[in-house]
């Protein structure tokens, strides 16, 4: 079974996010760069199905030089290589361009299984995935909490609003992650030693046989007109009062008179 | 030249999902901005006497979709039939909800018809003929202001956000041919919730608990059914195991906007304000003064979640009857 899964670097979930002078970016320097988390359990699902079924596992990430930082995590937990798309006229690529790009690169890699997250939380596109299985021709199965393999076939639990579906596709095919799929493990410190040995690929767009003319910041499809901080909320009114069926009297009353929302 | 608004509608079992009026409100509005029309679709088996109920929130055409093979949402099936529908139609923007349906078919719709796509949008403004979407990014922390390049544009809209409005027009119902195409993923199984359970995402109201109830969930789901909401949950929650993921509200797990949503026992972790910063209303209940989530709250109480929420409960029962 050859694996690949996709994974990108984003801002850790704690960082602040500033908007830069220019207004339709965000400041890079102080932020702390990690894995995305659905990626996390992408890796961590890979591994599990490699060791279940042998074969090996590929790690595929665009970004700039500190990407492979990722890459070598996943090494670290236990990917067998990884490859770097690293590429400056990639940079700023919108959802669409990085997954026809992602798909290039895939196309040359042996594969049976893709796995993706099912977003990344820096832009929350949620499209990447889904674009690199159209581009590639290949069955895409979001947001998957479970899978199970068999004669040449994945079965996957997927969530649905309201539920969930088994859905079954011949391989190759793309699932992406979800909560609860499994608990991603840490890389160990003799991981992280063999991770330095473990093979990693660069490769620029070029190579991969993609036009630099028609990827990154000047192609983007979606163009930023502004960024914004959210909307500010009024400060906070505290409900005083003794004893708590007080508190709760008044609590109900402001949202029953004065918000008149119940 | 394209033109026009087609929304793509959603309905499971015969049952519109709310977003899908929101989608066809705000399609509305949309066209009428740009002097143009609006297109809805409906996709399923047997759900050609759906079409009347979309009626009344202004389309000028309902497109059935109406084919066995629409069952049950298939990503192959659902579009490859829109491919075809979209380019017969040949809108200049599509809208859709962001369920979880939504997301998923409309990224590989996009990528089928090389259009630009904005993910999750939480208003859509016309200026000059031309679309401003806005979307939260990096867990709402970031609202940026979209634009779509190319003759197609794809607007996805959060649920529980654009409001419904009634506009009803002259409207035509049709029922083209639809060509399933080759679908290589199959529905083996299904488990859908069943009873009178309120989707998180839809809820008008969402009563939250976090690691505060110490997995106690009877009083949040008491002052729930009191006010015909939907529970949610914290991570640290699930990940206790005293609820399932499903309930899970953040920036890996649901997001929801509801008019009211009140937090119980939770700290206000910024993972947890992604999943539900753009709540109309947000009532914080918790025993630290100090609290972070106080400070995104508009109404804050301080006390014991199991002396407070019951009686919340009791208070709204007197106002509910
Ligand atoms: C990558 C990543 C992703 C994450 N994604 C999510 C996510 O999607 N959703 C999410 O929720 N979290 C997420 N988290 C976790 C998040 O950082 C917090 O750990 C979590 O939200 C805390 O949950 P909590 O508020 O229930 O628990 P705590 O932080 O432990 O807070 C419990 C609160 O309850 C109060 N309390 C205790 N007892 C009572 C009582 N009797 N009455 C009233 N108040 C009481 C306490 O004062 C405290 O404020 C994520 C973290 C990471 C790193
Ligand atoms: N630059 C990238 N390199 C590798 N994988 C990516 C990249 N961008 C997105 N992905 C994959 O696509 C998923 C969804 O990303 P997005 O569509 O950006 O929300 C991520 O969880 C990754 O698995």
């Amino acid at each position: 079974m050859e694996i690949v899964v996709l994974v990108k670097q984003v801002p850790d979930t704690e960082s602040l996010i500033e908007i830069a002078d220019d207004g339709v970016s965000i400041k890079t320097q102080d932020i702390k760069w990690v894995m995305n988390p659905y990626d996390e359990i992408a890796v961590e699902e890979a591994l599990q199905i490699r060791d279940a079924q042998s074969g090996s596992v590929t790690v595929v990430s665009m970004g700039p030089a500190k990407a492979a930082e990722t890459i070598r995590t996943a090494l670290a937990m236990g990917a067998d290589k990884g490859v770097h798309i690293n590429d400056p006229a990639a940079e700023g690529s919108d959802p669409l361009a990085t997954a026809r790009i992602l798909a290039a690169a895939l196309k040359e890699l042996p594969f049976d299984l893709i796995i993706a997250g099912h977003r990344a939380v820096d832009e929350d596109n949620y499209q990447v995935a889904s674009a690199v299985a159209e581009f590639l021709g290949i069955p895409q199965i979001s947001m998957v909490i479970k899978t199970e393999m068999a004669d040449g076939r994945i079965r996957c639990h997927r969530t649905i609003d309201g539920g969930t579906v088994v859905v079954e596709a011949a391989l190759p095919a793309l699932f992406t992650t979800q909560r609860g799929l499994n608990e991603p493990r840490y890389a160990s410190l003799p991981g992280i030693m063999k991770a330095k040995k473990k093979p990693m690929a660069v490769k620029t767009i070029a190579e991969l046989g993609i036009d630099p003319a028609t990827v990154g910041a000047a192609n983007r499809k979606i163009r930023v007109a502004a960024l914004n901080f959210p909307p500010q909320r009024e400060a906070v009114r505290m409900v005083e009062g003794e004893a708590a069926a007080d508190k709760a009297a008044e609590l109900v009353k402001v949202l029953h008179e004065e918000a008149k929302i119940i | 030249m394209a033109q026009g608004v087609f929304v793509v509608t959603e309905q499971r079992d015969g049952a519109f999902r709310k977003v899908s009026f929101e989608a066809v409100s705000e399609a509305r509005r949309i066209a009428d901005s740009l002097g143009t029309d609006v297109t809805a679709v409906v996709l399923g088996s047997g759900v050609e006497d759906l079409a009347g109920e979309l009626e009344k929130y202004g389309p000028d055409k309902i497109l059935v979709a109406d084919d066995a093979a629409l069952a049950d949402y298939t990503t192959d099936a659902y579009s490859n039939v829109l491919a075809d529908l979209v380019a017969s139609v040949d809108p200049a923007v599509i809208l859709m909800g962001a369920t979880i349906q939504g997301k998923d078919l409309s990224a590989r719709l996009a990528a089928r018809l090389d259009a630009g796509l904005a993910m999750d949008c939480t208003a859509v403004k016309v200026s000059d003929g031309k679309l401003t979407c806005t979307r939260p990014m990096f867990g709402g922390k970031i609202f940026a202001d979209v634009q779509i390049e190319g003759e197609l544009q794809i607007v996805v809209i959060r649920p529980n956000v654009m409001e419904i409005s009634e506009n009803a027009k002259q409207c035509v119902v049709e029922k083209p041919a639809v060509q399933v195409g080759e679908v290589k993923t199959a529905i083996v199984d299904k488990n859908i919730d069943t009873g009178d359970k309120i989707e998180l995402t839809e809820a008008d109201i969402v009563v939250s608990g976090g690691r505060g109830t110490g997995g106690d969930f009877a009083v949040i789901e008491q002052l729930a059914a009191a006010l015909g909401g939907a529970v949610g949950a914290s991570r640290s929650v699930v990940d206790e195991g005293w609820r399932p993921h499903s309930d899970q509200v953040g920036q890996t797990g649901k997001v929801v906007s509801p008019v009211l949503y009140v937090a119980c026992g939770i700290s206000g972790a910024i993972q947890h304000l992604a999943g539900m910063s753009t709540s109309k209303y947000i009532v914080a209940i918790n025993k630290d003064p100090e609290a972070p989530i106080f400070s995104k709250a508009d109404l804050g109480v301080v006390g014991d979640l199991f002396d407070v929420v019951p009686a919340v409960t009791e208070e709204v029962k007197k106002i509910r009857g």
